[in-house]
């Protein structure tokens, strides 16, 4: 009983052994297994596997990261993964802008909670069903032909399209760009405004002049997500995509999967993370970080 | 401020996004009910057969079983080992304290696609066979932010003044934690629990990398999809995922009075 008094003694005057006794196990987990984990997965992309054996031979080349620059179909991969990141964050940054507006700065203070609640919720919904609930409305039979058709307009059919992805992902991602600019624009003091006003700037002039330019960590905040969700996604071109629809990460899960190629799906799984990277540097500058 | 048009269309644009947000996921709940087994707009009448066929079929109680037994493992694992971190990082400086607190974020900042990979490399090059085991060591790694993040954000509201009183009234440390910090933290850690917990049960992208042979639900409903073969029951499976995923992050917005769940980023 004693002993035991006298190490918690030690640990209360201790502050620092304290901390490392709580912190170990967490760490050790993060670093003999995660850490462990990424810098496996960062080496072995500069390896390669015997094609007949599909054994990888621990010899140091970048024969895998020129199969990705010189082949034109992995360039046409990255180019379709890029180009729809980049059609889904504007989309959602164009839907989401005159809805924060609209929480942040018209709606009375409890339908602002409401509102929130609102679009974290779908967040929450489970990622499968909701990209399945589209594979519902956009089939042949779906409730979008249906609709078209009842009202005279010829069916779209964009089922199992670039279309129909592009539908989904700004669907499945659009609470990730409304919540960072919500938080952006209620921060907008309304005296700015005000003084826009007395100015005689025009209530448009002043939502182009102040609020815009206020709200964009806002909207790079969100893009990070935006971009990034749809940058690493596999799962959205397997179930909505259609013949030419493939994504960096289809081709790194089937060189999983399939091909068993390892070092491959490793250099190419490198690609989003370079090119996150990069996109990162360009929203802090844009003040995103200080708007998550 | 806004002219009243200007406003009109606010709320327009407001309602048609609710809108936009919302119908699908009614509609998968709708299906659900459907009589025919193809799936077309509209359905051509309700039923609940799908319901007690879905209950029997032994691949998706299998699949569920798997995914309560690696939820709930993985959210125990991440609520010791997230808590041990939240205290540690709290109110301590040391070197490095920034590198450690990225650390734990990385999983959910990095494409699961990475993270999945990643470990799936690992496991085979220690030849490691994927089984349940697999499964929850995924999980944990990206269950623990959440309890991280949420522990943390309590303990920076709550005042050390208390553990200090406490213990200068003759508490000793045990008694100090029972009586004066669990009572303060334990609707965060829950919360936290509670958002593990959902966010494991609903994994799709890291488990296809860590899981075996096995199923769980979510990887059952990617293939049922994938193949469009028994769609019935992916309905009905489907809404019993999103309840699932639901009703523990509204109990945890309760809890945390909303702050904890906004942080939480999916991947």
């Amino acid at each position: 009983m004693r002993g035991a008094v006298r190490i918690q003694a030690l640990l209360w005057r201790v502050p620092w052994l304290r901390a490392w006794l709580l912190l170990t196990p967490p760490l050790a987990w993060f670093v003999l297994v995660y850490l462990a984990a990424l810098v496996l997965l960062l080496v072995t992309a500069f390896w390669t596997i015997d094609t007949f054996t599909t054994q990888i031979v621990q010899v140091w080349n970048l024969d895998n990261f020129r199969t990705i620059f010189t082949e034109p179909a992995y360039r046409r991969i990255i180019g379709r993964t890029v180009t729809m990141a980049v059609l889904v964050t504007v989309t959602d940054a164009l839907l989401a802008f005159p809805f924060a507006y609209y929480m942040a700065r018209v709606a009375s203070r409890r339908t602002q909670t409401l509102l929130f609640a609102a679009v974290l919720l779908p967040l929450w919904a489970s990622y499968l069903a909701r990209v399945y609930a589209w594979i519902l409305i956009l089939n042949h039979d779906g409730v979008l032909n249906w609709s078209l058709q009842s009202i005279g307009l010829p069916p779209a059919n964009i089922g199992y399209t670039n279309v129909a992805m592009w539908v989904v992902f700004s669907y499945i991602w659009l609470p990730f760009m409304i919540i960072p600019v919500y938080a952006a624009m209620e921060r907008v003091p309304e005296s700015l405004l005000e003084a826009a006003a007395d100015l005689g700037a025009r209530r448009w002039r002043a939502v182009r002049d102040v609020v815009l330019p206020l709200a964009l960590p806002g909207i790079a905040a969100g893009s990070i997500f935006t971009f990034s969700l749809t940058l690493g996604d596999f799962i959205t071109p397997i179930l909505v995509g259609g013949a030419g629809s493939s994504f960096i990460g289809n081709v790194v899960y089937s060189s999983v999967g399939i091909a068993n190629n390892v070092p491959f799906a490793a250099a190419l799984a490198m690609i989003p993370v370079a090119i996150m990277a990069v996109y990162l540097l360009g929203a802090k500058r844009l003040g995103a970080f200080e708007a998550l | 401020m806004e002219g009243i048009w200007t406003k009109l269309a606010l709320r327009l644009w407001a309602v048609l996004l609710l809108l936009f947000l919302f119908f699908p996921i009614l509609l998968i709940f709708f299906y659900a009910f459907n009589t025919s087994n193809i799936e077309s707009w509209p359905i051509p009448g309700l039923t609940l057969k799908w319901f007690s066929s879905t209950w029997n079929d032994r691949e998706v109680r299998q699949a569920l079983l798997l995914s309560l037994k690696a939820g709930l493992t993985a959210t125990v694992l991440a609520l010791v080992l997230g808590s041990c971190a939240a205290f540690a990082i709290h109110r301590m400086t040391f070197f490095g304290r920034d590198v450690v607190s990225l650390l734990f974020i990385l999983p959910l900042a990095l494409p699961g696609i990475i993270t999945g990979m990643a470990l799936n490399a690992f496991f085979s090059f220690n030849g490691v066979t994927l089984s349940i085991w697999t499964i929850v060591v995924g999980h944990t790694t990206f269950c623990i932010v959440v309890v991280y993040n949420n522990v943390l954000a309590r303990l920076r509201r709550t005042q050390g003044s208390l553990i200090e009183a406490a213990m200068d009234l003759g508490a000793n440390g045990f008694q100090t934690f029972r009586d004066i910090t669990l009572p303060l933290i334990s609707t965060a850690v829950v919360a936290g629990g509670m958002l593990a917990f959902a966010l494991s049960f609903d994994e799709v992208i890291v488990t296809t990398f860590t899981a075996g042979a096995q199923n769980t639900l979510p990887l059952w409903i990617f293939g049922a999809i994938r193949l469009g073969q028994r769609l019935p029951e992916v309905n009905v499976v489907v809404s019993f995922v999103i309840l699932v995923t639901v009703i523990p992050v509204v109990i945890a917005a309760r809890l945390t009075g909303g702050g904890g769940v906004a942080k939480v980023q999916a991947r």
